[in-house]
């Protein structure tokens, strides 16, 4: 049938080879996932509220959410 | 060597379900007690069957089994693959063939699917009653109005998506 003798494969050694490929690829995985949430999702967030309540007047607030009519206790 | 004889018992898993098939399939009498025997079976994870593929060999077959007994080398290619046939069914490549069944699974699933989606369309015209008023597109201009008065989600969310200045929504 085959002429030519194929390669012997690997014999030994597979479950090894298995574990350390998945715990690597675990390790990058879900630090790469930590670090994009972190760059991508938290950082902006907490600049966009740092940023709102910098400079935040809350009577002001009041006094437009009073003046639109959404009280009933304040009008 | 408790694990070995636990993984027999996962070989005869199969045993119930496809030798009463493969029985009938041969044509074969069939006693009373074969399922109870070892049988063979193509599995990847049991790779060596408790018994060879073919029971019963033809006289060709003994011959060729009588000369197994000799140095293999005085084998041909032909008689190691008859040999490798007599007692294996199919080999690892051929029993871990692909098949197209996925094709129709997925065209299966998505058929009743639609089929849901026509249901859903009768059931709508047929069975359900008017919405709520609150859905009134006049009412949901007052409503959106109340909760920009109100600054919902002033930070990331509703109202932040809202000019105050030029009341409009942000570009």
């Amino acid at each position: 049938m085959v002429s030519s003798t194929l390669t012997k494969p690997q014999m030994r050694g597979l479950l090894a080879r298995c574990l350390q490929f998945h715990i690597v690829g675990a390790f990058i995985v879900s630090l790469g996932v930590a670090a994009l949430y972190k760059f991508g999702v938290a950082k902006p967030r907490k600049k966009v509220y740092a940023d709102f309540y910098r400079n935040y007047d809350s009577m002001k607030n009041f006094e437009e959410m009073r003046k639109a009519g959404v009280f009933q206790s304040a009008k | 060597m408790l694990a070995t004889r636990v993984f027999s018992l996962v070989g005869k898993r199969a045993l119930s379900t496809s030798v009463c098939l493969r029985a009938h399939a041969h044509g074969s009498v069939v006693k009373s007690d074969d399922f109870a025997l070892p049988s063979y079976v193509d599995r990847r994870d049991y790779p060596l069957p408790d018994v060879a593929h073919v029971k019963h060999l033809s006289a060709s077959q003994k011959a060729l089994k009588e000369k197994e007994k000799q140095p293999w080398s005085n084998l041909s290619l032909d008689e190691k693959v008859e040999l490798y046939r007599i007692k294996f069914n199919e080999s690892f490549a051929e029993m871990k063939r692909g098949t197209n069944e996925w094709k129709t699974v997925v065209g299966g699933a998505l058929f009743f699917m639609g089929f849901t989606a026509l249901i859903i369309i009768w059931e709508k015209h047929y069975v359900y009653g008017p919405i709520p008023h609150t859905f009134d597109e006049d009412w949901v201009a007052k409503q959106t109005k109340r909760m920009l008065d109100m600054k919902v989600s002033p930070v990331q969310g509703f109202s932040a998506k809202w000019d105050y200045d030029k009341n409009e929504w942000k570009k």
